[in-house]
């Protein structure tokens, strides 16, 4: 009598599943880098090319990487965001500017804005392969001890700064 | 106007629907045969008004009304007529109504077709029908609307992606879907035998017919996918084992299990409520296709653009058509009995175990293609199962399967003779072993995948041969044996071929990635390809540049190819034309990349030399072809020669019986 | 002099024979063999379903490139992957890798055909001892005859 059931059974487990699935996001690649440490690198900046930049020097702070590009339209739409943001010292921001040539992206910080506290220029995209960059716009946040907590596929909005990337900033000031 | 009215034969289609998915179903409960009766004139009204919506989108399409949103999305003024037509399945409004065009045509088919049906069978059958019609319909109505506007109308279309626009787009669609769809009729007969508690051997006799189209119809459009992604696609693959090519394969492997149980069932009268199960099975996974497809749970190229209260709404309807099924084979299918007697080795257990393991095919696919949802699900992360999973799961099943599909044959029903079957195969057998080992060195390589792959077809074609040779012998002439089996081993027969095909391109293809300017050569499998240079190039709806390729075998010239790259005027899109010098033996297939700057004319061009390519596809055409040939058996055609014979002893008993004075009752139906 | 130009020219013809010879488009062919080997396996992140061998994307091709010069550093395959992984993670595998998580998928085919085939035996060996079979009564065997001859006249 059992096994007459079980087709039905498999079935509703199955379409459980199913459900579930409805409300996840298969396009979106979750970074294996939580909890591990920023890889390191040494990029010029994007206004003082001869100066480098390296993530050892946010030690002790806790901050927001943004990966970003002068051609990606999803970071316009970020860009409000990121300037208000920055208006309000809540947390620094410092820019990876991902595969771009520096003119172009000097010329639309120039036009539209600079929320940075500076630019890393990443021309080749090599760091941003190293960080498991996919896609632009992507931003990582980075606690004191330089480890990668959190990572916000696409662009930062209202909602997800007020609902996730603004209270895990709070709760990481809190510890040493 | 036209999409006005294209929309309100919907409504009214679904109005026709719900009589003839309610009405027949319950007279048949009931035994009115008023009700009953019902089934027939509705579903003919019901195709009809489906039609109509099918050619006023169609019209919309072919007269370039861009004030029809799909029109706009789809399509485009300067795309040749008959892609303007295709465009009406490019998109996923569209695709619904070509399904649902396509079951009220099944439906009209079984009306016509079932003349020698119970009534109350005949009921059941379009009742089901209909009711699935009914659940596509809402969802058209309800959520995607082929009709919809767009206010105000757009200039001109976003185009057909350039991809599509090739006379793959135009027949591919149509008979994959022809297959989908025909496993709701096995479906149905597979719900009316449950409701009515009729399960037996003549259940099976008329539900196989059937089956089999609708297994020919999808085996046909598996291969024409795979055909048109070899050629179009330029990298010359042709399975990349992506959800949506799943989603048709696995209803292909159920489907071809339940052909064979179905003949078990035929037989033995056993196994009942196993092959029901598979009925069930198949067109449960037709619709597990259209949800995978349309909902946006799985990544492909080939899905459609989603929506997530369009996976809702198919998830719900998924949930009550194999719900309520499932629950209908719970309640049911124990009450059904065991049949008739056969042996543990016998030609009806061999089928039960090929049956086993395509059922397990089936799941393992099916397995393969969930699996990343089910991690994510579950919360263990995201996961790829690709390629190398499916190759390495996949083809150790086939193994056994070849194997059996072997012996199955001449294994005899009730009780099969072993050492007689060893006798007749041992040679066949041998000679395949010997022909794995030695052919592949004559042939230039030796892998232990590619005599695996020999080994399985060369087995598979001297048993097909030895059994004919023994039949004919045994009992003279072509006549002796029916037409069922002779498709039997015409399709076993193409399965072989397809190993074959499979088999020694996957050994022995080569492909050679070079920059060429006008004048250079390149060498592979032993043909010599000449590059000519390029011109431009200028089409209906894109401009481009097509090179030209000369092919030379001993310095003696073959034949000459010219790819082609494109740019499409719409929607500007690149794209590469690869050219073929098909062969019943090898593909000579060549693509061009990009222009190499400051080069003087030289292009990047990749050249392919693919071996027994085509018998790939040319063993799935056979496989269809037994199909076909096995339909076409007299016992098909005995009802019509039957319905003579009861007419005409009809006919004498009234006589006799008026002449008794007596008065005869209402005639069976 | 002459002599010596002649026989310079008489040196370059070999060349000329050679030059009709198109260069692999890949500096490297042996490198590039087996780039495509490793990329066939892997995935496009930014496709909708395709391999990075196949795939035009910009993500793609910088991806290739770093796995060409990891594959010229000496680097194995399974430490290419391993790179790759640390910064995509498994997604990126379409090999999916033998873990806890994934032993249901590897092994569950083939555990599921071994459960198949033995409730198919049990079955079978069952329905041996429970399916009675019915001796045909004299009179049903003549009706069966008739149907039989009936039949194979109709053939006729």
């Amino acid at each position: 009598m059992m096994r007459f059931i079980l087709p039905l059974v498999v079935f509703l487990v199955l379409a459980g599943f199913l459900y579930v699935g409805l409300g996840l996001h298969p396009h979106e690649v979750p970074s294996p880098l939580i909890d591990k440490p920023a890889p390191a690198f040494s990029l010029p900046q994007l206004d003082q090319p001869a100066k480098q930049f390296s993530p050892a020097e946010m030690k002790g702070k806790v901050w927001l990487f943004n990966v970003w590009a002068s051609w990606c339209e999803s970071c316009k739409d970020e860009h409000p965001v990121l300037l208000d943001l920055a208006e309000r010292k809540l947390v620094p921001i410092y820019g990876l500017d991902y595969k771009d040539k520096p003119a172009d992206a000097q010329a639309w910080l120039n036009t539209a804005g600079n929320p940075y506290k500076l630019v890393a220029q990443d021309t080749d995209g090599r760091v941003g392969i190293n960080y498991g960059v996919y896609g632009v716009p992507e931003t990582y946040i980075i606690d004191k001890q330089g480890i990668i907590r959190y990572k916000q596929i696409g662009p930062i909005t209202m909602q997800n700064l007020r609902a996730i990337i603004l209270p895990m900033v709070h709760k990481l000031e809190q510890q040493p | 106007m036209i999409p006005e009215i294209g929309h309100f034969a919907l409504i009214v289609a679904l109005m026709l629907a719900l009589i003839q998915g309610v009405l027949p179903i319950y007279g048949a409960a009931r035994g009115n045969a008023v009700l009953m009766g019902v089934a027939r004139p509705v579903a003919v009204g019901h195709f009809v008004f489906v039609a109509m919506a099918f050619a006023c989108l169609a019209y919309a399409l072919l007269t370039n009304d861009f004030s029809v949103l799909y029109v706009a999305e789809h399509s485009n003024s300067q795309l040749p007529a008959h892609y303007r037509f295709a465009a009406l399945w490019g998109g996923h409004e569209g695709s619904l109504l070509l399904w649902t065009f396509l079951l009220t045509v099944w439906t009209v088919a079984v009306t016509q077709f079932s003349r020698h049906l119970p009534q109350e069978m005949v009921a059941r059958v379009i009742g089901v029908l209909g009711l699935i019609s009914v659940g596509f319909l809402l969802f058209m109505l309800l959520t995607s609307d082929p009709f919809e506007r767009l206010l105000p109308a757009a200039m001109n279309g976003r185009d057909l992606n350039p991809l599509l626009q090739d006379p793959g787009m135009v027949i591919h669609p149509p008979m994959l879907y022809m297959g989908y769809v025909g496993f709701s009729v096995a479906f149905a007969f597979a719900l009316s035998a449950l409701l009515g508690g009729h399960l037996d051997a003549t259940w099976a006799r008329w539900s196989r017919p059937w089956t089999t189209v609708a297994w020919v119809f999808l085996t046909l459009g598996i291969a024409l996918g795979s055909g048109w992604a070899y050629y179009e696609l330029g990298w010359g693959g042709w399975w990349f084992w992506d959800p949506v090519e799943n989603a048709s394969f696995m209803p292909w492997l159920a489907g071809t299990a339940l052909i064979h149980s179905l003949a078990v069932t035929e037989k033995r009268g056993a196994f009942k409520s196993w092959t029901v199960l598979l009925a069930i099975g198949a067109f449960s996974l037709s619709l597990m296709g259209t949800f995978l497809v349309r909902s946006g749970v799985l990544t492909s190229v080939h899905a459609f653009a989603t929506d997530p209260r369009r996976g809702i709404f198919i998830l719900a309807f998924l949930v009550v058509v194999i719900g309520s099924s499932l629950t209908l084979f719970a309640w049911r299918a124990p009450k059904v009995g065991l049949g008739g007697k056969f042996e543990l080795v016998s030609r009806e257990s061999f089928l039960l175990c090929n049956n086993v393991l395509l059922s397990v095919a089936a799941a393992s696919v099916f397995l393969g293609t969930l699996y990343p949802l089910f991690m994510d699900a579950l919360g263990y992360g995201k996961l790829s199962v690709g390629p190398p999973y499916f190759n390495t799961v996949f083809v150790p099943l086939m193994v056994p399967m070849v194997l059996l599909m072997g012996l199955g044959p001449i294994a005899r029903w009730k009780k099969a003779n072993i050492p007689d079957m060893w006798v007749r195969v041992r040679w066949a057998f041998g000679a395949s072993v010997v022909i794995a080992l030695l052919l592949p060195f004559v042939l230039g390589k030796w892998t232990p995948l590619i005599a695996l792959g020999l080994l399985l077809a060369c087995w598979l074609i001297s048993s097909v041969l030895l059994d004919l040779r023994k039949r004919m012998l045994r009992e003279g002439g072509i006549k002796t044996q029916s037409r069922s089996y002779y498709g039997m081993q015409l399709a076993h027969f193409g399965v072989a071929i397809f190993i074959i095909g499979v088999t020694l391109v996957k050994g022995y293809e080569t492909e050679r990635d070079v920059r060429m300017a006008p004048g250079d050569t390149v060498a592979a499998g032993g043909y010599t390809f000449r590059f000519d240079g390029v011109r431009a190039l200028s089409g209906p709806n894109y401009e481009g540049k097509q090179g030209r390729v000369v092919v030379m075998k001993n310095g003696q010239p073959v034949g000459q190819l010219f790819p082609q790259k494109r740019i499409y005027d719409a929607s500007g899109m690149p794209m590469t034309e690869a050219s073929i010098d098909a062969g019943l033996f090898r593909d000579l297939y060549v693509s061009l990349g990009d222009a190499i700057p400051n080069s003087g004319g030289a292009w990047a061009v990749r050249v392919y030399y693919k071996p027994f390519v085509n018998w790939i596809w040319a063993g799935c055409v056979l496989m269809a072809m037994g199909g076909v040939l096995a339909l076409s058996d007299r016992r098909y055609r005995i009802h019509a020669r039957k319905k003579q014979e009861t007419h005409s002893t009809e006919h004498t008993a009234t006589h006799e019986a008026s002449a008794a004075g007596m008065t005869t009752g209402s005639k069976p139906a | 002099m002459k002599k010596v130009l002649i026989a310079l020219l008489l040196c370059l013809l070999p060349m000329y024979v050679y030059a009709g010879e198109a260069k692999p488009l890949a500096k490297d062919p042996a490198v590039e063999k087996r780039l495509v080997n490793l990329a066939q396996n892997l995935r496009c992140l930014v496709c909708q379903n395709e391999s990075l061998a196949a795939s035009q994307a910009d993500l793609a091709k910088d991806l290739r490139q770093e796995v060409r010069e990891m594959i010229k550093k000496g680097m194995t395959d399974q430490q290419i992957k391993d790179y790759l992984v640390a910064r995509y993670g498994d997604f990126v595998l379409y090999d999916p890798p033998v873990k806890k998580t994934t032993l249901v998928l590897w092994y569950g085919p083939f555990a599921l055909m071994l459960i198949g085939l033995a409730v198919l035996f049990y079955q079978l060996r069952k329905r041996r001892r429970t399916v009675l079979e019915t001796e045909l009564t004299p009179e049903a065997q003549q009706r069966a005859t008739a149907l039989l001859n009936d039949e194979e006249n109709n053939q006729a």
